[in-house]
């Protein structure tokens, strides 16, 4: 068992990166594609944590990235989340086959 | 070990057809993500990633459920064409990037390590000089002053309609 190194997480993150992308093509519902965007974020910050550690450890940027990151997904989450709601209470469904309407 | 926490409950997040379940192993995935974190001694990326994600992002995620979702019914069952292609284009996109990344070495640098403390944290994120951060940072939040305005904007919008 040789010692955990860049290629493992890299790896991990990639995987993590292609699970999100496979849930986001085949979901059909709003509130389960924006997990699926969730974890392609967080394979993002994972990756960027990882560059951070084990190529530049003299800085920071990576992390600072990652901070980043982390506050821009809970504002779009947010965002999303609000308006799937508003979007349930006008159509009573989640599906993207029936929200084709841009204004109602 | 987490590794493997991380890729099976993402896994299953995205393919399991009750959709609180699909919360849960989402949580789990988060979890996983945080403790790889902690491994890399990044602990102050691994609190905020608890913190915004596991305790945040999650809880919101579960309340919309609650409120669009009639309880316990089973998500649509995908076409299969579709899961299939959908499979086959994310494992294209992985192999190719796995590929890409073991003919790819990475140079390391030779400088000496700052510690990822609490305290360097705080002092480059809020500094001017270089690498400094405190232009992005003052970005991210005008991001999130805008962010929350307009979550209230979208929830007020439709109030007097449904009255």
């Amino acid at each position: 068992m040789m010692e955990p190194g860049l290629y493992h997480l890299l790896f991990i993150s990639a995987a993590l990166f292609f699970i999100g992308v496979f849930g986001f093509f085949t979901r059909r519902n709003l509130v389960t594609m924006l997990m699926s965007v969730e974890l392609v974020l967080n394979s993002v910050n994972l990756n960027f944590i990882a560059f951070n550690k084990y190529l530049w450890p003299n800085k920071l940027d990576g992390l600072f990235f990652s901070i980043f990151v982390i506050a821009i997904a809970a504002a779009e989450a947010a965002v999303a989340i609000a308006i799937i709601i508003n979007l349930y209470r006008s159509h009573h469904s989640i599906d993207v086959e029936n929200t084709e309407e841009l204004k109602f | 070990m987490l590794a493997a926490l991380t890729l099976v409950s993402g896994v299953l997040a995205v393919t399991t057809r009750q959709i609180f379940r699909a919360a849960i192993f989402l949580l789990f995935s988060l979890i996983g993500i945080a403790g790889l974190y902690f491994w890399m001694q990044y602990e102050f990326i691994a609190a905020v990633q608890i913190v915004v994600y596991v305790g945040g992002i999650t809880v919101l995620i579960i309340f919309s459920i609650f409120l669009t979702q009639q309880a316990g019914e089973l998500l649509p069952k995908e076409k299969m064409g579709r899961q299939l292609f959908s499979a086959l284009a994310a494992f294209c996109g992985f192999a190719l990037t796995m590929l890409q990344l073991y003919q790819h070495t990475f140079k390391k640098t030779t400088d000496e390590p700052i510690l990822p403390s609490v305290s360097n944290i705080g002092n480059q994120m809020l500094g001017v000089e270089d690498n400094g951060f405190a232009l992005p940072f003052e970005v991210v939040s005008i991001l999130l002053l805008a962010a929350m305005i307009g979550c209230i904007v979208i929830a007020l919008r439709s109030k007097p309609a449904t009255i």
